[in-house]
């Protein structure tokens, strides 16, 4: 594929890469990569999710939730039952995210898979081999385009405002809501007026022993302009043992998961007409800090739960 | 994959179609369901369309249903329209002595998911036999009671009157 024809693909994801300084050798070689990973990723359509090929593949997932996993997903009364709303979750377990298998399978069997759901993730994660199912599941880029375009179908959007950020810290931090400063899934709600309902999760980063987000790695490697990535986490996971990058995912410990849903949050109603983003994000971090602080409470042992 | 419920109640067939015809009452001996909810403009009869969803595992399943046989004092029969596919019936037939033999069936599965399919539906099975077992277990306790409390109040009422 040509320069151009890469530019306008990214493009199109919503990912157009930033202008960066003339990069160093190890920033070519991965800049190459980079080119080669966007090929790999087709232009996000949320058109591409199936309902028939969801609920074929809500067995596989009800065994793997029920039976490895021993999910637990609490409150989805709480989700309106129609209209745009905008699902904020805290992200755990690294690259292969158990949460959302969990809470996905929930959401698909309580309100149908009728129900127009989408999903917002890396474009790494879209891009690994063997994860283009995750298209038909309603998963596309995280970029604002793509949301916009879910919101205002009217569509259920799940967001991970934490990325690649949170899904990678220590396990040791595993009962800590980290988004780290980010706010726009407060923009987005304000922009479609749509309510946000926090969706809060525990047991994912009990699935392998992560230590380090590697952020320094990933800056010295020049990974945050190549790729976009801010992180190169560092894990202790099943096959590899000590597992840098995650890039081929892992085998998650069976570590029981446990998903909550909260009431919805209406931002114009709560906060008034000009309502501050900053206040907005304490509020939602405050409830989603105190559910997760709840469910931990809950857990006796690491692992089994 | 299909699971019956069967079991006797000391009460009239009527008696026990007043509980199991009323989704108002539905959550009240129903095992393991978290929503029985009218979505039609008539709440009983022929056509009558529920959501229902019963927690199996980590999901709650079910979907949108419609009663498509409904023969009172007898048989209520739905099927599903949307989410798992399933087919339930109630069964009703009277017995000597004012009594009712009871069966509540249920058959279910996900047409085109293969394999896992037929593995879900069987690791599924107990739960859901459990949730059936139950379920008519309770709706006998109800009925049996509320029948006590009806001769009771008969019994009541003839005592003041003689």
């Amino acid at each position: 594929m040509s320069e151009a024809g890469i530019a306008e693909r990214a493009s199109a994801n919503g990912h157009a890469r930033e202008e960066s300084k003339r990069p160093g050798f190890a920033g070519r070689v991965l800049g190459g990569l980079a080119k080669q990973l966007q090929t790999r990723i087709p232009v996000a359509d949320l058109d591409e999710r199936d309902p028939d090929y969801i609920r074929d593949t809500l067995p596989r997932l009800w065994l793997l939730s029920s039976l490895y996993f021993r999910g637990e997903v609490r409150g989805l009364g709480n989700i309106p039952e129609d209209g745009g709303v905008l699902l904020v979750g805290n992200h755990s377990g690294g690259n292969l995210t158990p949460d959302t298998t969990v809470f996905t399978l929930a959401f698909g069997a309580y309100f149908g898979v009728e129900r127009a759901f989408y999903q917002l993730a890396h474009n790494l994660v879209l891009s690994m081999p063997g994860l283009g199912m995750l298209r038909r599941h309603g998963t596309v880029a995280a970029s604002p385009d793509n949301a916009r375009k879910a919101l205002e179908s009217g569509a259920a959007l799940l967001v991970y405002p934490g990325g690649d950020h949170e899904v990678h810290r220590p396990t040791w931090q595993g009962n800590r809501v980290d988004f780290d400063g980010r706010k726009g899934f407060i923009r987005l709600a304000l922009e479609h007026d749509v309510p946000i309902v926090p969706v809060v999760s525990i047991g994912g980063q009990e699935t392998a022993l992560f230590l380090s987000q590697g952020k320094g790695l990933a800056r010295a490697l020049g990974l945050d302009r190549a790729l976009r990535l801010k992180v190169l986490p560092i894990s202790i996971a099943l096959p590899w043992g000590l597992n840098v990058g995650d890039f081929l995912g892992h085998i998650p410990l069976p570590a029981k998961i446990t998903v909550e849903a909260l009431p919805p949050i209406h931002l114009h109603d709560e906060f008034g007409d000009d309502p501050d983003l900053d206040e907005i994000y304490d509020h939602v971090m405050r409830l989603m800090q105190e559910t997760l602080d709840g469910l931990a409470s809950e857990r006796r042992f690491p692992v089994i739960g | 994959m299909r699971i019956a419920a069967p079991i006797e109640i000391a009460a009239p067939p009527e008696a026990v179609w007043g509980w199991i015809s009323d989704p108002a009452k539905a959550l009240h001996f129903f095992s393991g369901v978290t929503r029985w909810e009218v979505v039609s403009d008539d709440p009983i009869g022929l056509g009558a369309r529920y959501r229902m969803l019963l927690r199996v595992g980590s999901a709650e399943v079910g979907g949108l249903i419609e009663v498509i046989e409904f023969n009172a004092n007898r048989d209520m029969a739905w099927t599903s329209v949307t989410g798992l596919d399933q087919r339930g019936r109630w069964r009703l037939r009277p017995r000597p002595g004012g009594r009712t033999r009871v069966e509540l069936r249920l058959s279910y599965g996900v047409a085109g998911a293969g394999i896992f399919g037929w593995i879900s539906e069987r690791v599924g099975a107990p739960t859901v036999r459990g949730h059936l077992q139950r379920t008519v277990r309770q709706l006998k306790r109800q009925v049996e009671q509320e029948e006590t409390r009806r001769r009771a109040a008969e019994r009541r009422r003839a005592r003041a009157s003689a």
